[in-house]
């Protein structure tokens, strides 16, 4: 046993050696986490607001001028130019000058008394997030719009309308001001996670064998499990280090909440660990050289980014979709992750989850140091 | 152990399935190398050396047969036999982005040496390898000699009762390859190591005890050099022709001139090796029946029979069926 630790503590050593050596992959993985935070955070934003918008007011009367102006206030649309009509208006979005376009035709104050009056709001479809938040902008805010219109008819007509029927209330849970970072802070954390240890275990192993330094150490005493294991130690440092910048830096510069318990989170994040870095013994056994380790983790991580859950969500996916899905343990970390941290719920509500990743972490495990022999062959 | 046969391989078979069919590149090898010994294993690239040396150290599956070192086998005490063996890889294998103190702490940390033991090995090892004033450099910026050499130091660090080295001296300039066996010769004599190398240089060959001539799988020959050597029928004339490929058709066909006594016919670089059965005689017969076709002798003398003439000529004799293996 003495033996077993020495040889061991001696790998580990090895490896945390040649791992402090390897300045430059040093420097990505510490930086990469800090990278991909504030890349989030000030660069990509999911909910396209102040969309540049192009204006032809042809009625030019006070009705119209309300309705721009409603538009404007919504904080969605900013107007940038005023044109003669629809014709200049998709112009300026074919040459991408604005987003969007509003026409109002030349009798709409008319048309409003009337009741049947129409504004045209133009969106450009070539994107589809500016596409989405312009479209319930608008409707929203023309219902708005001609509630308001109808009550002063009412009122001005002598009449009383009273109360409307239905009037719904929305209230968003958890993240009440619909802040994107609360939504992606968690799970961040969870791909930072998976991605760094699938590929720092990888490229570890396969390094190894690229470079034909597993037959030396193959002849000596170190066991396959030893090896293996030992591994595996400086990586669970370096993405724990990972982890834990993204949290923290989440929670104290980005202002997201985390609200359930830290420990829970900390020890579910140890079991989300190992399946990743199982998972990387794996890609280890079929990638033959570090630039097919790297490009496998590469592949896995766009699916992770596109299948778990962690932007995209998945309910509408289709089934075969889905379960491509469920091969990825983050899938499963996504919803720990947000049930802890955003919404601060326990064990009882993802309980599920959690055991699909003792599941998964316990087999990739198995399966990985079954592949870690003795031998050369 | 019985009379100190430190490594022994019966009936070796070591078959490798590939997309295009098996190859068997260990084909039946009976082999015992005794304690103390240099045991030298020559043969061609492709032969099977490195093979047979990783199934015999366990780090291959074997196909058939059997296999040990210091009477343990190669798959069933494969532990057993890491910790009693020194190896050095064909290819340098070390971590090379550690220093050659960090390497020779890692292996003495693996294989169990004690830290008083450390404190009195490692300083020694790294004096005997002329690498003590290297201690801070990466294995990577040594020089291919010197590479080899913390190779060597490396894998005695734990005092191994064998070494195996397979071709440990490749790329390696001559003067440190004089060096590195020098540190051979000196461990054999003050340690009583035995030392099994596999090598495709002859002169190497000729600095061990005994040397097994592998081709094709086959150990075809297994003896001491100068026995080797003896193997081959006849004795050799060296010359240089004015006309190569002429003089290499006559002498291939020496029935059709009338030449008596001419066995084998070797180019080396622009010269010939012609055995004969009698040097005294046959010199003038050939260069008689060479001159009235023309050709000038340069230098026509006899040599010594090497081991490299004598690899030549037994795998040659293996090819065309000839040999018979009861000699040995």
């Amino acid at each position: 046993m003495r033996k077993r630790l020495k040889r061991f503590g001696a790998i580990v050593r090895k490896e945390i050696t040649q791992l402090l050596r390897d300045r430059t992959t040093l420097a990505i993985v510490l930086i990469i986490p800090f990278l991909e935070l504030f890349l989030f955070a000030y660069a990509v934003d999911l909910t396209v607001d102040h969309i540049p918008t192009a204006v032809a007011d042809m009625s030019l009367d006070a009705q119209s001028r309300a309705f721009i102006d409603a538009l404007e206030i919504s904080g969605y649309f900013d107007v940038t130019m005023y044109l003669e009509d629809e014709k200049e208006v998709i112009h300026a979005i074919d040459e991408e000058r604005v987003r969007a376009g509003v026409v109002i035709p030349p009798d709409f104050a008319v048309q409003v008394e009337r009741g049947r009056a129409q504004a045209l709001i133009l969106l450009d479809g070539s994107d589809s997030f500016t596409v989405q938040s312009g479209y319930g902008a608008a409707s929203a805010i023309a219902q708005d719009r001609a509630m308001k219109l109808m009550v002063d008819r009412v009122s001005r007509m002598g009449g009383n309308l009273g109360a409307l029927p239905i009037t719904s209330s929305t209230q968003v849970l958890y993240n009440s001001n619909m802040d994107d970072m609360v939504f992606i802070v968690p799970a961040l954390a969870g791909i930072l996670l998976q991605v760094l240890a699938v590929s720092l275990t990888a490229v570890a192993v396969v390094r190894e064998r690229e470079l034909g330094t597993i037959e030396q150490l193959l002849i000596t005493p170190i066991r396959p499990i030893e090896l293996m294991l030992g591994k595996m130690v400086p990586n669970v440092f370096v993405t724990a280090f990972g982890m834990l910048s993204v949290t923290v830096l989440g929670i104290f510069w980005f202002g997201v909440p985390f609200r359930g318990d830290p420990w829970l989170f900390a020890w579910l994040s140890l079991l989300f660990l190992v399946s990743g870095l199982g998972l990387g013994l794996l890609v280890s056994t079929v990638a033959q050289t570090q630039k097919q380790a790297q490009q496998i983790t590469m592949l896995f991580m766009l699916l992770s980014m596109l299948l778990t859950g962690f932007i995209y969500p998945r309910a509408p996916m289709p089934p075969l979709v889905k379960a491509i899905g469920n091969l990825i343990p983050l899938t499963y970390f996504v919803r720990i992750v947000r049930g802890i941290f955003t919404k601060g719920v326990g064990l009882s509500f993802f309980w599920s989850d959690v055991v699909a990743l003792i599941v998964y972490g316990s087999v990739v495990m198995v399966v990985s140091a079954a592949t870690f022999r003795k031998r050369l062959d | 152990m019985v009379n100190d046969v430190t490594i022994s391989a019966q009936g070796l078979v070591k078959r490798f399935r590939t997309k295009r069919g098996t190859v068997t590149a260990v084909d039946g090898v009976d082999l015992q190398v005794s304690r103390g010994e240099i045991f030298g294993l020559i043969g061609p690239d492709g032969a099977g050396k490195t093979t047979m040396t990783r199934v015999i150290l366990g780090l291959l599956t074997r196909t058939a047969g059997q296999s040990g070192i210091l009477g343990y086998d190669s798959m069933r005490h494969t532990f057993a036999i890491r910790e009693r063996v020194g190896y050095i890889a064909q290819q340098f294998a070390l971590p090379r982005d550690m220093t050659v103190m960090e390497n020779m702490r890692f292996f003495a940390d693996v294989q169990g040496v004690s830290e008083e033991d450390q404190r009195r090995r490692i300083p020694d090892l790294l004096e005997f390898a002329g690498l003590s004033r290297f201690t801070d450099r990466l294995a990577h910026q040594l020089s291919g000699g010197m590479k080899k050499k913390l190779a060597l130091a490396c894998s005695l660090i734990h005092e191994p009762q064998v070494v195996m080295l397979d071709e440990p001296t490749l790329g390696v300039d001559p003067v440190s390859r004089r060096e590195f066996w020098n540190l051979l010769g000196n461990l054999r004599a003050e340690k009583g190591l035995t030392i099994f190398v596999c090598t495709p240089y002859m002169d190497e060959a000729e600095r061990c005890n005994r040397v097994g001539l592998m081709y094709l799988g086959r150990l075809i020959a297994c003896d001491t050099p100068g026995a080797v050597k003896r193997m081959v029928p006849g004795r050799v004339l060296e010359f240089t022709p004015s006309d190569f490929e002429q003089t290499l058709r006559i002498l291939r066909n020496p029935k059709g001139l009338g030449l008596e006594g001419v066995l084998e016919v070797q180019s080396y670089g622009l010269m010939l090796h012609v055995f004969v059965d009698d040097p005294a005689r046959r010199q003038p017969e050939i260069e008689a029946a060479l001159v009235a076709r023309g050709i000038t002798c340069q230098g026509m003398r006899e040599i010594e029979v090497r081991m490299e003439e004598a690899f030549i000529s037994l795998v040659r004799r293996r090819r065309e069926g000839e040999w018979t293996s009861t000699r040995s």
